[in-house]
């Protein structure tokens, strides 16, 4: 049934924090206005027998048709009734169908998804198969044939849609059931003695209410579309008003009278839209901060400066005698928008330079901006994120200067990157030898034979043993360990002068992780590269870096050679940093502020 | 693959077993009150029994059941007790106009859905905020109110197209058009809605993805990357959003017909619930429920072919 449901299931993360739901909620405008609208209207039909300016059902022959403005507001209808009374007096049932298919929906979804996800076994398996088999029914097809068997009997109909909408209340819970079941704070629970009952009132239903409201609210539109039409196809109660049975009129005075259409679709219409923003409203709340628009991030101003000549050649900038750094980054500003619409600057002006053949640690804890610095000498940093002042220079060419396509030149023959998480970083669809050939054809502009025998000979180089099973296996066939040493592969496949490595070892298992350093050593001595290594780990630093900038809040605050820095370490920070991590290093010095 | 399709295939029968199964005990407990329909209010007691036992309604289930059951599995859906004509026939002269308003909606709808959801993810800004103001709009509007609407405009009011009817395709090319044009849009307004949204956050989802900024590292130009690579991600919960959506055309279409006189299935179900025409109502219910299990079964074998994890498994 989850084809008359509008917007889909609701996804919920536990993790969200729960707190403030309600405020973000009222903070929403539209929401706001949607529930009041939706409250306005329950209300007057409520009391459609105080505001109804007459009788729903008293009928004027000298009104049949009758054009709105005139006695009657709205006009009246095909049988002489008075359309604004009718429309307020409808409201009554269609809600109240409404009303019966969420409560139905969910006592029905939300009893059997607590007692098939808590419980597992037998039950669940039932329930999950009726779900299957209710969902894929085309609604409206089963309450047609359905009214053969019930006659004109709406609200009956109505609690039939709960039924075939209880699987999704069902989904969620039970989904939802399982994710926490076995959470810590169940388990203490259930040692603590509470029972079963109690468990699932105080820490499941809490966790579901807010989709649970998400889904009513889409339910609630929904049935009242489903209500209308049925009641449109001459499939309601004749003797009470509704709004589809006053589009059937409408239908039937289509020629005469077609003040009769707007009213009741224009009154479903704004009822369903009013449900349906207080199930996105909810959905929004519930979010929290990541759904808040994410603007654009804008185009970095372009300096005058750059009127110097443009490298053209390959992606190796042609001003590389200019100045000797590979790499050289100066008085570097990173910032966000902010939801306020200020920016908040989280790097704060570095400078930092790598050589050709050095290999230069950025360390730090996570959120100094160490991978920001990252993130902005590849131009990739996260919408909202741009380089606010400041400049990041490939042998002396400014890249901000450069048109996306040098950009692109440059990204894929000169810069390389390895990213920190190796799944997450393989496109899951596509074949490893497809991943690593596409970047290479389209940069060295080699046929597909040579990138397929490049790529096996990299993949040999990187030290996968059976390089064409690799590659003609698809990313989640293969191990962490193993993705790193094909992203390392396709990070120098294309001969880069420069190599951005950003945590390349904080997801593997320790074993795995000196390997993938002295792979990233050897490529390095073998090529002459120049690498920026992002690490929080002192010990990496240890390990490979020649040169280390500490950061602290977005700045550097001490940048020299990896024996100075281990030998002699000037900063507080880094003294502290070092303490932390290092062993055997002097004892930590009693905290003076 | 085989075993996978040997499965599908084996759930998709007892789906449809069950639906049968679960029809015929409702017809079952209304018994009495079909002949009554039949007859009208003004019927004897004697004169209801005796139409109840001609029709055989007064056998038990299991035996009505399998009467049918061993029937249908012939072909043979039985005969309208009001027209006499066999079921089959009529299901096969009402299927095609449902089909064709049907499949030109959802092609329709896909392609226009797709275009929109990607380009409003794609570059967010005004056409974002457009399309989520145009979803709300869209959704809310039920199809048939839409429906009257055009008739009212473009029908009646500037005559540009007939207000009802049907000319097959074979007939007569332009006069389809003009006759399932103004279906077609009342069908699709809702489901470019949602199905643009859907496609809309099943796309920006990939964008997030650290292997996107990964290939824009390597070097590879943003329409590669969308076209190859998140396209193809987003594309299994695209094609499950497509198959919700024709199954809630189905229904959508019973409305959209009435509202166009459209001579379909939706039409048929509709007479023969309101006359008790048990029959021709199982013969849809078999037929809907037919199309849902080849739309499923096509669905999962997409799906399946598209993500090589639920290839491998």
């Amino acid at each position: 049934m989850s084809d008359l449901l509008i917007g889909g299931e609701p996804e919920i993360d536990p993790s969200a924090p729960r707190l403030g739901v309600l405020r973000r909620y009222l903070r929403n405008p539209l929401a706001v206005t949607a529930t009041v609208v939706l409250a306005v209207i329950v209300l007057a039909c409520i009391l459609a027998g105080v505001i109804a300016p007459g009788s729903p059902t008293f009928s004027r022959l000298d009104m049949v048709n009758a054009p709105p403005g005139g006695e009657y507001i709205l006009g009246g209808d095909g049988a002489g009734r008075d359309v604004l009374s009718r429309l307020i007096y409808a409201g009554r049932l269609t809600l109240l169908g409404a009303l019966i298919t969420v409560v139905v929906a969910s006592v029905i979804g939300v009893t059997s998804g607590l007692i098939a996800g808590y419980y597992a076994g037998v039950f669940d398996n039932i329930a999950g198969w009726a779900a299957n088999l209710l969902i894929v029914l085309p609604g409206t097809i089963v309450l047609v044939s359905l009214f053969a068997v019930i006659g004109p009997n709406i609200l009956l109909s109505m609690a039939v849609l709960g039924v075939m909408f209880a699987p999704s209340f069902f989904r969620v819970v039970r989904n939802q059931v399982i994710a926490v079941k076995n959470e810590l704070y169940v388990d203490a629970a259930r040692v603590s003695g509470l029972s079963n009952m109690r468990i699932i009132a105080r820490h499941i239903l809490y966790i579901v209410r807010a989709p649970i409201i998400i889904l009513s609210a889409s339910i609630a539109g929904a049935a009242i579309v489903v209500q209308a039409g049925l009641e449109f196809l001459g499939l309601g109660d004749p003797a009470t008003p509704t709004w589809g049975g006053m589009l059937q009129d409408a239908y039937a005075n289509l020629y005469t009278g077609q003040h009769l259409l707007l009213p009741p679709g224009l009154a479903i219409g704004i009822t369903v839209g009013s449900c349906i923003l207080i199930a996105n409203g909810v959905r929004d709340a519930l979010e929290g901060d990541e759904s808040t628009r994410v603007r654009r991030p804008r185009r970095p101003k372009v300096r005058s400066q750059q009127s110097r000549p443009r490298p053209r050649t390959n992606g190796v900038p042609a001003t590389a005698a200019d100045n000797g750094a590979l790499l050289s980054v100066s008085d570097l500003v990173v910032g966000y928008d902010t939801d306020t619409g200020d920016t908040k600057n989280v790097v704060h002006g570095i400078d930092l330079t790598v050589e050709r053949g050095q290999i230069m640690g950025l360390v730090g804890e996570s959120g100094s901006g160490k991978t920001q610095i990252a993130l902005s000498v590849l131009g990739l940093l996260p919408a909202g994120g741009a380089v606010r002042e400041g400049a990041v220079f490939l042998h002396g060419v400014d890249l901000a200067g450069l048109s996306p396509r040098q950009m692109r030149q440059v990204l894929g023959r000169t810069i390389g990157y390895i990213p920190q998480e190796p799944m997450s970083n393989l496109d899951p669809s596509f074949k490893i030898g497809h991943q690593l050939t596409k970047p290479m054809r389209s940069a060295l502009r080699i046929s597909s034979a040579e990138a397929r025998r490049r790529a096996e000979a990299l993949l040999e180089r990187v030290g996968i043993p059976e390089p064409r099973r690799v590659m003609g296996s698809y990313p989640h066939q293969i191990s962490g360990g193993m993705a790193q040493r094909v992203l390392i592969a396709g990070a120098v496949s294309c001969d880069p002068a420069l190599l951005i490595a950003d945590e390349p070892t904080t997801a593997l298992d320790v074993t795995v992780q000196a390997e993938i350093l002295d792979l990233i050593r050897d490529l390095q001595r073998e090529r002459q590269l120049g690498v920026l290594l992002v690490t929080h780990n002192f010990g990496v630093v240890a390990d490979i870096c020649d040169r280390v900038a500490v950061m602290k809040s977005g700045r550097i605050v001490e940048e020299r050679s990896v024996h100075e820095i281990f030998d002699d370490p000037r900063d507080p920070y880094t003294i502290s940093l070092l303490a932390s991590t290092v062993e055997g290093a002097p004892l930590r010095a009693p905290l003076t502020s | 693959m085989a075993t996978f399709f040997l499965r599908r295939t084996i759930a998709a029968v007892v789906l449809l077993f069950a639906i049968t199964a679960l029809a015929y005990v409702l017809i079952y407990t209304a018994g009495g009150n079909i002949a009554r329909n039949i007859l009208g209010e003004l019927a004897t007691q004697e004169q209801i029994d005796a139409l109840t036992t001609e029709l055989g309604l007064d056998r038990p289930l299991v035996v009505q059941y399998v009467d049918w059951l061993r029937n249908a599995i012939t072909g043979d859906l039985g005969i309208s007790f009001f027209t006499g004509t066999p079921v089959v026939d009529s299901l096969a002269t009402r299927l095609p106009v449902s089909l064709s308003l049907v499949t030109l909606s959802i092609l329709v709808s896909t392609v226009i859905g797709v275009v929109l959801g990607v380009t409003a993810a794609v570059q967010r800004g005004w056409i974002d905020r457009g399309m989520q103001i145009f979803s709300v709009i869209a959704e809310s509007l039920p199809n048939f109110f839409v429906g009257l609407v055009l008739v009212s405009v473009f029908a009646i009011t500037l005559g540009l197209f007939p207000a009802t009817g049907y000319i097959p395709l074979q007939d007569s090319v332009s006069g389809w058009i003009s006759t399932i044009t103004l279906p077609v849009t009342a069908l699709v307004i809702g489901s470019i809605a949602s199905g643009a949204q859907q496609i809309r956050s099943a796309v920006l989802d990939v964008l997030k993805k650290d292997y996107v900024r990964t290939l824009r590292a390597r070097g590879l130009s943003e329409p590669v990357i969308l076209f190859q690579n998140v396209l193809r991600n987003a594309a299994p919960p695209a094609v499950t959003v497509v198959s919700l959506q024709f199954i809630g055309m189905l229904s959508g279409a019973v409305l959209i017909e009435r509202v166009f006189a459209l001579p379909g299935l939706g039409s048929l179900a509709v007479d023969a619930a309101i006359r008790g025409d048990i029959p021709v109502i199982m013969g849809v219910l078999v037929l809907t429920a037919i199309i849902v299990v080849i739309v499923n079964l096509l669905v999962d074998l997409a799906v399946t072919w598209i993500n090589p994890k639920a290839r491998v498994q």
